[in-house]
C-alpha cells in the first residue's frame, strides 16, 4: 500500500512538472466561473481550440491582474473574456489589441454589425468580439397565475399588476411570494440601473434624484410589502424559486437557469414590468480581447474563432444558459429550460414599450460604488423607512461626485452629455 | 556556552523577526499610508468616508454588541466545562476532543452549518413545524427579525469559539495544584468558596491570554456573520470586506482595517491592566 502511495506521488509530480512545458494559451475569464460551468468551457466548448488554459477570475480581481501584468510588461495571459463594462477600463488605457479583421469576417458571417459596434467601446477599432449575451428576465411558478389580476397579461405586466399579484399571493399563501436577489452576491444594483429607473424615470443617472424617482421608490415601497424579506439573503434566484420559498422572482437569466431547466415544465419566463416611462431592460454582453503584448496571440485568435462558431455558440447556449451573438435560430432540441428563458428574452427585446439600458461605461474602477450609491438608496429608503426626498438627495450628491470624478459620460437611456454625465 | 557568545540568541530569533518585519510591520505601514493618504498626500478623506457611511455606526454598534455578549458568555460556559471535565477520569480525553471539534471548522462552514440550521427551509423550521410550533416557515435571518438574527449569530459564535476558551482554561486550570483545594476543603470551604476564592485567582493568566484572544477574535468576527446575516447584519470586517471587494475603494477598506487594530490594541491593553498578572506567574 505504502508503495503504491509513493509511486502515485511520484507520479503526480512528474505529471505536475511536465505539463507547463506543452505551451499552453491562457484564457482568463471572468464569466461561466463556477465549476460546473468552467468545466463545460473546458471540455466541451473549447475541445478543439488547441491546448488551452482556461483560468476564472472574479471581476475585481481581473481588474487587478490585468494591471499588474499590463504594468510589470510581463504578458502571461493571451485572451481575456469578461463582460462589456469589465473590458471598457483596458480599452480606456489602450491595452487592448484592435481586431477588425476578424469582426470583418465575422460581420460577413452572420454577426449583427450593431452587436459589433458595441465592441468598439467608442473607438475607432475593434476592441473586443461579442461572444455571448443574456439579460435579466422574471420567472414564476405556475401555481403563480391563478392569482395574476384579472385582465394582466404576463407579457405586458406593468408595476402596478406586479403590486396587485403580490398581494393576492400573499393573501391566498399567508407569505409574501415575490423575490429579487439583494444578498450580498446578488445582482440587484443591476435591476436598480437596467430595470427600475429606467421603467420610472427613462433614464439612469440624469434622473437618479428627481421627481419621477421620488414616486418611484414610493412605488417600490408598496411591492416591497410584498417581496419575502429574506430577499437581501439572496443571491441566485433559482434557489429560492426551486425550495418554494418564492413564487416570482426576477433575475440574470443563468441564475435561473438551474431551477428552470431542472423542472421546465412548472415555470413561466416573462419580461419584467413596466413602469410608466416604459419596460426598462439590460443587455448583459460579454467579449473576447487579445490583451496588447499577448505571448500567444495567434492561439488567442484561434479559441475566438471556435467560440464564435454557430455550433459552439447553440452549445453555449443549451450548457450555460448565455445565448448567441451570431444571428443563429436556436434549434428545436433546445434545452426545454433554456428555451423558456429565450423566449422571454425576445419578448422583452421586441416589446413595444423596451427601454433599453446600456452597462455602465466609463467609470473606471469606480463601478463598485456607482453599484453602492443604487444600493445604499434602497436600504435606506426601502429597508430602513427613511425620507425618500432626503435620501435622494444625499445619494444623488454621491452620485453627482462620482460623475464628476470619473468625468464618465452620459450612456443609454439618458440623453447624450458633453463631459460628464450630470445629476439633474 | 551563550555567556561567551552573546549573539547567539540573537542569531536565532533573527529569521522570525525578519519574516514578521517583512510580512507583517511592511504592510501595516503601507496599510496605514493607505488609510491616511489621498493621491498621495495625507488626508482624513477615507476616515472621513467611512464615518459618514451608511453602515458605520451600525457595524461598531453590532461589533461591539457582539463581543460584549458572545465573550462572557463563552467565558463562562468554557469555566463550567473546564471545571466538570477536571473531575471526570475515564473518557476526559474523549469528551474534551469532542468538545474542541468546533474547531477544526473554518469559520465560514461553520457560518454555513447554522444557515443550514436556521435558514426557511432548514432544520429548526423543520423541527418546529413537526413540533406544530409554526404552521410554515418562519423566517428567522431576516433584516424585519433583527433580534433573532442578533440570537442566531450570537450562538453560532459561541458554538464556533467557546472551544478555544476551554482549551486555554482547562490547561490552566490542570496547573492549579490540589493540595490548594485539599487545604480548603480541610477547613470547611465549600465549592463555590473554592471556585472563587481559589481556583478563579489561580487562574488568572490563563483567564487573561483567553479573555484577549476572545476579545480580538469578536472584533475581527466576519465569515459567521456574513453567512446567516449577509447585508442584514454589518460588522466592521465586513465593511472592510465590501469596500475592498464590491466597492474596490482600498483606502476606505484600509480605513476599516486601521479602525480594527486600534480597537483591538485598546482592548488587550485594558485587559492587561485590568488582570494584573503577578509577574512570577507569568509562563
Amino acid at each position: 500500500m505504502k508503495r503504491i502511495t509513493s509511486f502515485g506521488i511520484l507520479a503526480s509530480t512528474v505529471l505536475a512538472f511536465a505539463s507547463p512545458v506543452l505551451a499552453q494559451t491562457v484564457f482568463v475569464s471572468t464569466q461561466l466561473r463556477p465549476i460546473e460551468e468552467a468545466t463545460v468551457v473546458r471540455q466541451d466548448l473549447l475541445k478543439d481550440a488547441g491546448n488551452v488554459d482556461y483560468v476564472v477570475e472574479e471581476p475585481p480581481q481581473f481588474a487587478v491582474r490585468m494591471e499588474a501584468e499590463a504594468k510589470a510588461g510581463k504578458h502571461t495571459v493571451s485572451l481575456v473574456g469578461a463582460l462589456h463594462g469589465e473590458l471598457s477600463p483596458l480599452a480606456d488605457k489602450d491595452q487592448l489589441e484592435p481586431l477588425d479583421d476578424l469582426a470583418k469576417k465575422l460581420a460577413g458571417g452572420g454577426m449583427p454589425q450593431s452587436l459589433l459596434d458595441l465592441g468598439k467601446l467608442g473607438k475607432s477599432s475593434q476592441q473586443y468580439i461579442p461572444w455571448m449575451q443574456a439579460t435579466y428576465v422574471m420567472a414564476a411558478r405556475k401555481e403563480a397565475l391563478q392569482y395574476l389580476p384579472k385582465g394582466a397579461d404576463i407579457n405586458a405586466i406593468t408595476y402596478d399588476q406586479l403590486i396587485e399579484w403580490g398581494k393576492n399571493m400573499q393573501q391566498a399563501t399567508g407569505q409574501p411570494q415575490i423575490g429579487f436577489p439583494a444578498g450580498p452576491k446578488g445582482l440587484m444594483a443591476r435591476y436598480f440601473q437596467g430595470y427600475f429607473y429606467p421603467s420610472f424615470t427613462g433614464g439612469v443617472v440624469r434622473t437618479f434624484k428627481n421627481a419621477d424617482a421620488a414616486a418611484g421608490w414610493e412605488k417600490l415601497k408598496v411591492l416591497w410589502a410584498y417581496v419575502n424579506p429574506n430577499s437581501t439573503n439572496y443571491d441566485f434566484m433559482q434557489e429560492p424559486l426551486a425550495a418554494g420559498e418564492v413564487m416570482v422572482a426576477w433575475d440574470h437569466v443563468a441564475r435561473l437557469k438551474n431551477a428552470i431547466s431542472a423542472s421546465p415544465d412548472d415555470y413561466v419566463v416573462f419580461p419584467p414590468p413596466a413602469g410608466p416611462k416604459g419596460r426598462g431592460y439590460m443587455p448583459v454582453l460579454a467579449g473576447l480581447s487579445i490583451p496588447k503584448g499577448a505571448p500567444d496571440a495567434a492561439g488567442a485568435m484561434k479559441i475566438i474563432e471556435t467560440l464564435t462558431t454557430p455550433g459552439i455558440q447553440l452549445l453555449t447556449a443549451s450548457k450555460v444558459g448565455f445565448f448567441p451573438t451570431l444571428n443563429v435560430q436556436l434549434p428545436p432540441d433546445l434545452d426545454k429550460g433554456v428555451a423558456l428563458l429565450a423566449g422571454a428574452v425576445a419578448e422583452t427585446q421586441t416589446a413595444k414599450d423596451a427601454v433599453i439600458s446600456l452597462l455602465p461605461v466609463g467609470l473606471g474602477d469606480k463601478g463598485g460604488e456607482f453599484n453602492k450609491a443604487y444600493m445604499d438608496s434602497f436600504q435606506l429608503i426601502v429597508l430602513q423607512n427613511q425620507p425618500v426626498g432626503d435620501v435622494l438627495a444625499k445619494q444623488g450628491a454621491v452620485m453627482a461626485k462620482l460623475m464628476t470624478d470619473t468625468k464618465a459620460p452620459c450612456w443609454a437611456p439618458d440623453a447624450k452629455s458633453d463631459g460628464a454625465c450630470p445629476v439633474q | 556556552m551563550t555567556q561567551n557568545r552573546p549573539w547567539i540568541p540573537y542569531l536565532l530569533i533573527l529569521p522570525s523577526v525578519v519574516f514578521l518585519g517583512l510580512l507583517f510591520i511592511v504592510p501595516l505601514v503601507q496599510t496605514i499610508w493607505l488609510a491616511v493618504s489621498e493621491d498621495g498626500a495625507p488626508s482624513l478623506a477615507n476616515m472621513q468616508r467611512m464615518v459618514t457611511d451608511i453602515n458605520f455606526m451600525q457595524s461598531v454598534r453590532n461589533t461591539f454588541l457582539l463581543t460584549i455578549v458572545v465573550v462572557p458568555v463563552q467565558i463562562a460556559i468554557a469555566l463550567a466545562m473546564g471545571t466538570m471535565v477536571a473531575k471526570i477520569g475515564r473518557g476526559r480525553e474523549t469528551i474534551l476532543w469532542i468538545w474542541t471539534i468546533p474547531l477544526g471548522i473554518s469559520d465560514l462552514a461553520a457560518g454555513l452549518v447554522w444557515l443550514s440550521i436556521l435558514q426557511n427551509s432548514g432544520y429548526f423550521n423543520s423541527l418546529l413545524f413537526s413540533l406544530g410550533v409554526i404552521s410554515r416557515q418562519a423566517s428567522w435571518l431576516s433584516y424585519q427579525t433583527p433580534v433573532a438574527l442578533f440570537i442566531a449569530i450570537a450562538v453560532a459564535e459561541i458554538w464556533r469559539g467557546t472551544a478555544i476558551v476551554m482549551v486555554i482554561i482547562v490547561a490552566g486550570l490542570n496547573q492549579v495544584p490540589k493540595e490548594f483545594k485539599e487545604a480548603a476543603e480541610i477547613f470547611g470551604a465549600g465549592p463555590w468558596t473554592r471556585f472563587w476564592k481559589i481556583t478563579l485567582p489561580l487562574i488568572r493568566p490563563a483567564l487573561q491570554s483567553a479573555l484577549i484572544l476572545r476579545t480580538v477574535l469578536a472584533f475581527e468576527v466576519f465569515a459567521v456573520v456574513y453567512a446567516l446575516g449577509g447585508r442584514n447584519f454589518p460588522v466592521l470586517v465586513g465593511e472592510a470586506y465590501n469596500w475592498q471587494n464590491q466597492n474596490q475603494n482600498y483606502s476606505v477598506a484600509a480605513a476599516y482595517a486601521v479602525l480594527i487594530m486600534v480597537i483591538s490594541l485598546a482592548a488587550t491593553l485594558v485587559y492587561l491592566k485590568a488582570f494584573k498578572v503577578d509577574p512570577e506567574r507569568l509562563p
